[in-house]
């Protein structure tokens, strides 16, 4: 069980939305993580730097936070074999997609994208339909 | 303020935005999908929260300004395209995700948490990224390189 968190996410929600017009108002950029991340996978663009950037901030303040004694709730109730192939799968599956949730999630549908609009359709069904199959067909 | 700095900072928003929604956590996440069983519907509020915000910021900055204030234009997906790349990278997308519980928004942030489970999911992504950019590159797309 994890708790439901209605203010707190909202709250969560509302930084990430903050994020992104930041992003946009300053350098001009999506802040999906999909983009930002393959931006720093060798052969290296050249504006490698600022993306470097914002995931060293993303990584630094969850950091931050513990240090600061903030408790963060975290568990993967998952077998590591499990993450590695929902890993691949995520990293195929977002270079043909185009994006992930950060991206087409938030970015994409408030630019209001049609394309965004059919990612997040279709990963959340796939994602329902997985986690259905996983826990309640095979685990059921 | 320096170009890397505030990629920093803004970067650093983003990181606490999916500490404080929740997101960060591949139990919380993998419990939204769970309806039939132990259902948590926080994810539904990161989205209405992130999507108010974005959706009106993004209409105040393109309204007020004609450029970023740190390059010579918005960089926009140009894009345009609904096909089956774009279906089968999303429902592929949306497997993994269901078996992992982790996404890549959520699990760079979660690398600051310490756990040696994240840069497990974090390589697979990378090396998923890899092999789907040299197919795409090498087999699907050969004359567009």
């Amino acid at each position: 069980m994890t708790e439901f968190t209605p203010f707190q996410s909202l709250l969560g929600g509302a930084f990430i939305g903050l994020s992104a017009v930041l992003l946009m108002a300053l350098h001009g950029r999506i802040a999906g993580m999909t983009g930002i991340l393959t931006g720093i996978i060798p052969p290296l663009p050249s504006d490698w730097q600022w993306r470097a950037a914002f995931i060293a901030g993303a990584i630094a303040s969850p950091l931050l936070m513990m240090l600061a004694g903030k408790q963060i709730q975290f568990s993967v109730p998952v077998p590591t074999l499990a993450l590695a192939v929902g890993g691949f799968l995520v990293g195929i599956g977002v270079h043909f997609g185009g994006g992930c949730p950060s991206g087409h999630g938030i970015c994409g549908i408030a630019r209001l994208s049609p394309r965004s609009f059919v990612a997040v359709a279709t990963f959340m069904a796939s994602a329902f339909a997985t986690v259905f199959i996983i826990r309640h067909v095979i685990g059921g | 303020m320096n170009k890397l700095v505030s990629a920093f900072l803004i970067g650093g928003i983003f990181g606490l935005g999916i500490a404080v929604s929740g997101m960060i956590n591949p139990a919380k996440v993998l419990n939204f999908f769970d309806i039939a069983g132990t259902w948590d519907p926080s994810l539904i509020f990161v989205m209405a929260g992130g999507l108010a915000v974005a959706f009106t910021g993004y209409r105040f900055v393109f309204g007020r300004r004609e450029a970023p204030v740190y390059e010579s234009a918005f960089a926009l997906p140009t894009e345009r395209a609904i096909d089956w790349q774009l279906v089968c990278g999303a429902a592929v997308f949306g497997i993994g995700w269901g078996i992992a519980g982790f996404c890549p928004g959520g699990s760079i942030p979660a690398l600051g948490l310490g756990y040696s489970t994240t840069p497990i999911f974090i390589a697979a992504v990378i090396a998923g990224i890899v092999v789907a950019r040299f197919t795409r590159t090498r087999l699907i797309q050969p004359a567009a390189v």
